[in-house]
């Protein structure tokens, strides 16, 4: 594998850097075979990561949204090495990791961890509250100052746990409760950055909100880096700092979360938006709502050039021949199109009317 | 329009009936651990032609409600009472043939889930051509091309060819939609639609909902949605029902639920989700703790452990006493202690919501 300069600045994405960067990617690349059911030959490839740059900062939260399918959980997966990636490098805290073995990983995981969806299956049922938050220790062979038990509960009461649950069971939480363990968990070595895949989605809107506002204070707390994968872009927008678009494996639109909603530039991205519902039945009628014909394409046979074009209302010939490179388009904002949408005047920017 | 196939409209006696009423409905089960009620008390009527949305938390009993409303509870599990009357007919008491008959011709429901009511083994068009024939002396070829007609309507691509598919091999969304299918082939009067679009991306929920829309304004029909988004709400609702611990907090026509919010539940449930109009960085106020459970329901208001406005109440009421349903407006009832005074100063502070003349 040819391994790009990585102190090289590379096609930087947004322009709101916070602080160190502790996770960069380049060209990241994850495709799956496909096997035949007989003999096992491979017969293609399920691309679902294809080409991502991306910058992750310290203190920041960059979202990662799109339809279900276009690889954002095998992006976060692949970032941390919890899948080998196909192509591309990886950088962790300043560490290249795109080779490391996985013996070889172990120290790196102190600095990035993951909590996942489904706060049913991630955790352990046969292990205690107190053996599963301390199991990262375990691994590492650190052993935390003042002791496991305390330093658990200290963790337990930092994410909302009543530290005297230290002995109970996973099935005796509830869905919020359980998430918070799984935040636990990847508290406990002080990580850099956190990828958290779908973390609300199973959640009840008022749970939902208690988590949010508990990983935005941890982030205060300890100037953690985010990447938060999800579905709900009224979440995702009250989160993050900047947002990347994905489809069919490959970014779109890279921008600050304001610009995204208030101006959206590629035309994936504006009819992504116009499908949320407006908030209030008074607005009912006002949506000029963007409806994509067609199906998603195959991530195994993604079409030519711009992998939208099959969608897109503005498609022309170009986008059949010539894929569109992720550009910077304005300062901050980055754009994988030929003919991306003007920008709107934030200043004369309403809410839709009529 | 096939009208009177259920049978004489016995019970529809001299009070004129809405086409959907709940009248007192309780629902609940013997567990190992105690009784849960997990409906207690809910009333409710809506006409043909409208949607009523029921939103709540998980386990505030959404689904057993639309359950029951279907017939679907087995005698056994489930204690029944009140009643809950379709088009004249009693669920509650009406013979498991009668309910058969009704469901699939006058009632049908959609769920979050489509391989739930889609079987794996036999083709989408099999499926639909039972469906239409299970209610009529229907011949096969008519009720094929009638199959077709239904996939094509909501919207799948080459429903000629695609009739003969199995359900695994449609996206998330076009099962949706033969499940929508499947649902309303035999033109219901009522649709329950429980959670269904919560698993699909918001680009195919705009797309399933637009649909359900004009089928309800072709049919006529009358749809219970159950859904814990409010957007959807919002968009797709005539009128909304607030269900918390069980039983109605707060009821009333949508603008009046979302321009006027009456009661600290639904206060909550607003001011949890992230508004897209606001500031980015506006904190979100969720409501703290849990949802209590439906074996030991806590003493006086069910609401009271997590209700931050309880200390408005004088003497302590929101500890002892279970505050009725009562009228805040014309339709429009809430379940709480406040004043209708603090109930209208306080929801400006608790949702942001600009009060509307
Ligand atoms: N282990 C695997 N083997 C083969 N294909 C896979 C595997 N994991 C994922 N894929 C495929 O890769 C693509 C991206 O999947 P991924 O799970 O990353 O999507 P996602 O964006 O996270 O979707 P969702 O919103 O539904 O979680 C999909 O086409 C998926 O079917
Ligand atoms: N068959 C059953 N036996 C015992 N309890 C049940 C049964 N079905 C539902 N419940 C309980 O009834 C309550 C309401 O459930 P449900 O109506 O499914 O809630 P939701 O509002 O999430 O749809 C929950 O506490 C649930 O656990
Ligand atoms: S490059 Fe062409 S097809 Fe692709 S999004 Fe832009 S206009 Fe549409
Ligand atoms: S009755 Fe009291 S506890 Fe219940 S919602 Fe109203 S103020 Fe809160
Ligand atoms: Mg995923
Ligand atoms: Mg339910």
């Amino acid at each position: 594998m040819t391994t790009p300069n990585l102190t090289d600045a590379g096609p930087q994405s947004a322009s709101t850097p916070v602080g160190d960067v502790v996770l960069r990617v380049r060209g990241l690349q994850k495709y799956f075979p496909i096997q035949s059911s007989f003999l096992r030959r491979t017969i293609g490839h399920v691309k679902a990561v294809e080409n991502i740059d991306l910058d992750v900062h310290a203190g920041e939260t960059v979202g990662l949204v799109g339809e279900s399918g276009c690889g954002k959980s095998t992006t976060g997966r692949t970032m941390l090495r919890l899948l080998d990636p196909t192509g591309g490098t990886i950088e962790i805290d300043g560490r290249d990791v795109t080779n490391l073995s996985m013996r070889q990983m172990v120290p790196v995981r102190r600095s990035a961890q993951m909590i996942f969806q489904d706060p049913y299956s991630s955790l352990n049922p046969r292990h205690t509250i107190g053996k599963i938050i301390s199991s990262p220790w375990e691994v590492q062979g650190v052993n935390p100052e003042g002791g496991v038990k305390k330093s658990v509960q200290e963790l337990m009461a930092r994410v909302g746990l009543n530290p005297e649950h230290y002995n109970r069971f996973p099935a005796e939480f509830s869905g919020g409760q359980r998430q918070r363990i799984g935040i636990a968990r990847a508290l406990a070595l002080r990580p850099k950055l956190i990828v958290c895949d779908e973390p609300v989605s199973a959640l009840d809107v008022s749970i939902q909100a208690q988590v949010l506002n508990l990983l935005e204070d941890l982030q205060n707390e300890f100037n953690l880096a985010y990447v938060f994968i999800a579905h709900d872009l009224s979440v995702v927008r009250h989160i993050a700092d900047r947002i990347a678009v994905m489809y069919l494996g490959r970014v779109m639109e890279i921008t600050d979360s304001d610009s995204l909603y208030r101006s959206p530039r590629h035309p994936y991205t504006k009819a992504l938006l116009s499908a949320i519902p407006l908030p209030h039945p008074s607005m009912r009628g006002q949506r000029e709502r963007i409806v994509l014909t067609g199906d998603l394409p195959s991530p195994s046979n993604p079409p030519s050039g711009c992998v939208f074009r099959t969608r897109c209302w503005k498609a022309q010939d170009r986008c059949a021949t010539e894929i569109p490179p992720l550009a910077e388009i304005s300062p901050g904002t980055s754009v994988a199109c030929h003919f991306p949408e003007p920008a709107k005047d934030p200043v004369s920017f309403t809410p839709p009317q009529g | 329009m096939t009208a009177q196939s259920t049978g004489p409209a016995t019970a529809a006696g001299t009070t004129k009936r809405a086409f959907l009423e709940l009248d007192e409905l309780m629902v609940s089960f013997q567990t190992e651990d105690g009784v849960v009620r997990a409906v207690d008390g809910v009333s409710f009527a809506l006409e043909r032609g409208r949607t009523m949305a029921i939103v709540g938390e998980s386990g505030s009993g959404k689904s057993v409600t639309s359950q029951a409303i279907m017939g679907l509870h087995s005698r056994r599990a489930a204690k029944i009472t009140g009643h809950a009357w379709v088009d004249g007919v009693d669920i509650v008491n009406a013979p498991d043939a009668e309910l058969r008959a009704l469901r699939g011709t006058r009632m049908a429901m959609i769920f979050q889930d489509p391989l739930s009511s889609l079987h794996p083994f036999y083709t989408v068009g099999k499926q639909l051509v039972e469906a239409v024939q299970a209610h009529g002396e229907v011949p096969k070829a008519e009720a094929r091309r009638r199959a077709v007609t239904m996939l094509d309507r909501v919207g799948i691509p080459n429903a000629a060819r695609r009739v003969d598919d199995y359900p695994h091999s449609f996206s998330g969304g076009m099962r949706q939609r033969a499940m929508i299918a499947m649902a309303l082939i035999n033109n219901p009067a009522l649709l329950i639609a429980d959670e269904p679009t919560t698993a699909l991306d918001v680009t195919v929920q705009a797309q399933i909902l637009e649909l359900i829309r004009e089928l309800q304004t072709e049919y006529n029909m009358a749809i219970v949605l159950i859904t814990h988004d409010l957007g959807v709400v919002a968009e797709s609702a005539d009128d909304v029902t607030v269900m918390y611990g069980g039983r109605v907090v707060e009821r009333g026509g949508v603008d009046e639920i979302f321009s006027r919010p009456s009661m600290p539940y639904t206060w909550g449930l607003m001011s949890s989700v992230p508004d897209m109009q606001a500031d980015r960085g506006k904190r979100l106020e969720p409501i703290p703790g849990q949802p209590p459970s439906l074996i030991n329901l806590p003493k006086g208001c069910v609401f009271r452990p997590r209700c931050a406005y309880a200390q408005h109440v004088p003497d302590g009421r929101c500890d002892t006493e279970r505050p009725a349903l009562t009228p805040v407006d014309d339709g429009h009832d809430a379940r709480c202690f406040l004043t209708l005074d603090q109930k209208r100063t306080l929801a400006v502070k608790a949702t942001g919501t600009e009060e509307v003349a």
